[in-house]
C-alpha cells in the first residue's frame, strides 16, 4: 500500500487536483478566524484584549507539535522502509514546522510580557517548547552537512526519531510540574474551559494553519521532485556527454 | 527476520528505551524543573523556612484582603489553601496582580518573610468574556481564580 501511495508521479497527479482545494479552505477559514479572532469575539474576563494572541500562538503550537510527530513518523518510514519519498517529505515539512514552533515562541513572548510580567522563563513548558524548535533546526542542519545527501538524511532521520520523545513532554510539561504557563484549556478532562466564542476563532484558525501548512508541503515536495529530476537530467546529460568525448 | 521488520524493531526498541532513559533523568531532576513550590509543598520538603537559604520561588494565590502597602514596599499573602506566606516585594507588579490571583514570586527567606526580587502573575485555563464572569460570580458558582 505504501509503494502505491508513495510513487511521485501518482503523488503529483493526485496533489495536482487537491491543492486547489486545500488551498481555498485555508484561505477562507484564515480570514473568517482573523474576523472572528480580532473583531467578532468577547474580550477576557481577565486578559482583556490580549487574549487574542492566542488565536495565533494556540494554533501555532499545535501544528508544531503535530508536524513534528509528522516529521518523525516519516523520517521512520524513510529509515525501514528506505523510501525516497518519505525523506522527500519530512525535509518538505521541517522548515513549516520551524517556523510554527519559532511563531509559537514569539507570540508566547509577547504574551507573557503583558499578561506574566515577563517575556520568558525557563519553566517546563517554555523549555521543551524550545527544544522542540532545536530539534527542526537540527534537523535542518543535520540532514545538509553531509557531502552525500543520503548520510545527511539518514542521520537527521535518526535525530528526528530521538526528538519524538520531547513531545509527550511538551504537551504534559504542565500537569507533570508547576509551571508558570496554564494548563491545557482545550483538550482536557471535563471538555474545554473556553467560552464558544473564543473557541469558534480558535478552531477556525486551526484549520487555516493546517491547511496552509499541507499546501506548503505539498509545494515543497513538488519542488524537491522537480529538483531530484534535473539533477537525474543534468547528469545523464554529462554522461553522454563523457561518452562521446570518450 | 525480514530486514525491514527488524529495522522497525530496532527502531522501536531505541524509543522505548531513550524514553525510559529521559523518564529517569526528569524524575532525577524534577527539583530543577519545577518552576515553583506552592507553600505547603514548602514545608513538607524543607520543614521550615528557617532551612531555607537560596533563591526559591513560590507559587499560589494572594490572599483576599492581605495586600497592605508600607512606604513604596508591597506586603500580601501567598497562600495554597493550607499554607501561607507572607512576602514583601519592592517593584513593579504585573497588571493581573491583586486579591485572588495566582502568582509565582521569587526571592529569598529572611525571619519567616519572604523578600521578593521579582513577582510573575499566572493565570489559569479558564477563558471567558467578563460579563460571562460576572453571572458566574452573581449566581456563586465561580469556581475561583485556580491554582
Amino acid at each position: 500500500m505504501f509503494d502505491w501511495l508513495a510513487n511521485p508521479n501518482r503523488f503529483n497527479r493526485i496533489s495536482e487536483k487537491m491543492q486547489p482545494c486545500i488551498l481555498l479552505i485555508a484561505i477562507i477559514t484564515l480570514i473568517s478566524g482573523l474576523y472572528f479572532g480580532l473583531f467578532d469575539s468577547p474580550k477576557d474576563y481577565q486578559q482583556g484584549d490580549a487574549v487574542r494572541i492566542m488565536y495565533v500562538h494556540v494554533p501555532s503550537a499545535w501544528l508544531a507539535s503535530f508536524l513534528y510527530f509528522s516529521l518523525a513518523i516519516s523520517c521512520v518510514f524513510y529509515l525501514v522502509w528506505k523510501h525516497p519519498l518519505a525523506d522527500l517529505i519530512s525535509s518538505a515539512i521541517a522548515p513549516i514546522g520551524a517556523l510554527f514552533s519559532a511563531l509559537t515562541l514569539v507570540t508566547g513572548s509577547l504574551w507573557g510580557k503583558p499578561m506574566w510580567g515577563t517575556w520568558w522563563v525557563w519553566d517546563a513548558r517554555l523549555t521543551s517548547m524550545l527544544v522542540l524548535f532545536f530539534f527542526y533546526l537540527g534537523y535542518i542542519l543535520l540532514s545538509n552537512a553531509f557531502e552525500r545527501k543520503i548520510d545527511g538524511s539518514k542521520t537527521a532521520s535518526v535525530l528526528a526519531i530521538v526528538g519524538l520523545i520531547n513531545l509527550p513532554i511538551v504537551k504534559f510539561s504542565v500537569d507533570w510540574w508547576h509551571t508558570l504557563h496554564q494548563p491545557a484549556s482545550i483538550i482536557k478532562i471535563g471538555g474545554p474551559s473556553i467560552d464558544d466564542k473564543m473557541l469558534l476563532p480558535l478552531i477556525l484558525m486551526i484549520f487555516a494553519l493546517s491547511f496552509f501548512s499541507l499546501y506548503m508541503i505539498i509545494l515543497n515536495v513538488k519542488t524537491k521532485l522537480i529538483e531530484k529530476k534535473c539533477e537525474a537530467l543534468l547528469l545523464k546529460a554529462n554522461l553522454e556527454e563523457i561518452s562521446k568525448a570518450g | 527476520m525480514n530486514p525491514k521488520y527488524r529495522r522497525l524493531f530496532i527502531t522501536i526498541f531505541i524509543v522505548l528505551t531513550l524514553g525510559l532513559a529521559t523518564k529517569l533523568i526528569l524524575m532525577a531532576l524534577e527539583d530543577n524543573i519545577v518552576y515553583f513550590y506552592t507553600p505547603n509543598d514548602l514545608i513538607e520538603k524543607f520543614g521550615d523556612t528557617q532551612n531555607i537559604q537560596n533563591k526559591i520561588r513560590i507559587g499560589g494565590l494572594v490572599l483576599e484582603n492581605s495586600i497592605k502597602k508600607v512606604d513604596k514596599k508591597t506586603i500580601f499573602i501567598i497562600t495554597d489553601k493550607k499554607k501561607e506566606v507572607k512576602v514583601v516585594f519592592d517593584g513593579s507588579l504585573p497588571d493581573l496582580f491583586r486579591e485572588g490571583q495566582g502568582i509565582v514570586a521569587e526571592g529569598m527567606f529572611k525571619n519567616n518573610n519572604f523578600i521578593a526580587s521579582e513577582v510573575l502573575a499566572k493565570h489559569d485555563e479558564n477563558y471567558m468574556p467578563p460579563e460571562v464572569a460576572e453571572a458566574l460570580k452573581k449566581n456563586n458558582v465561580w469556581k475561583g481564580d485556580a491554582d
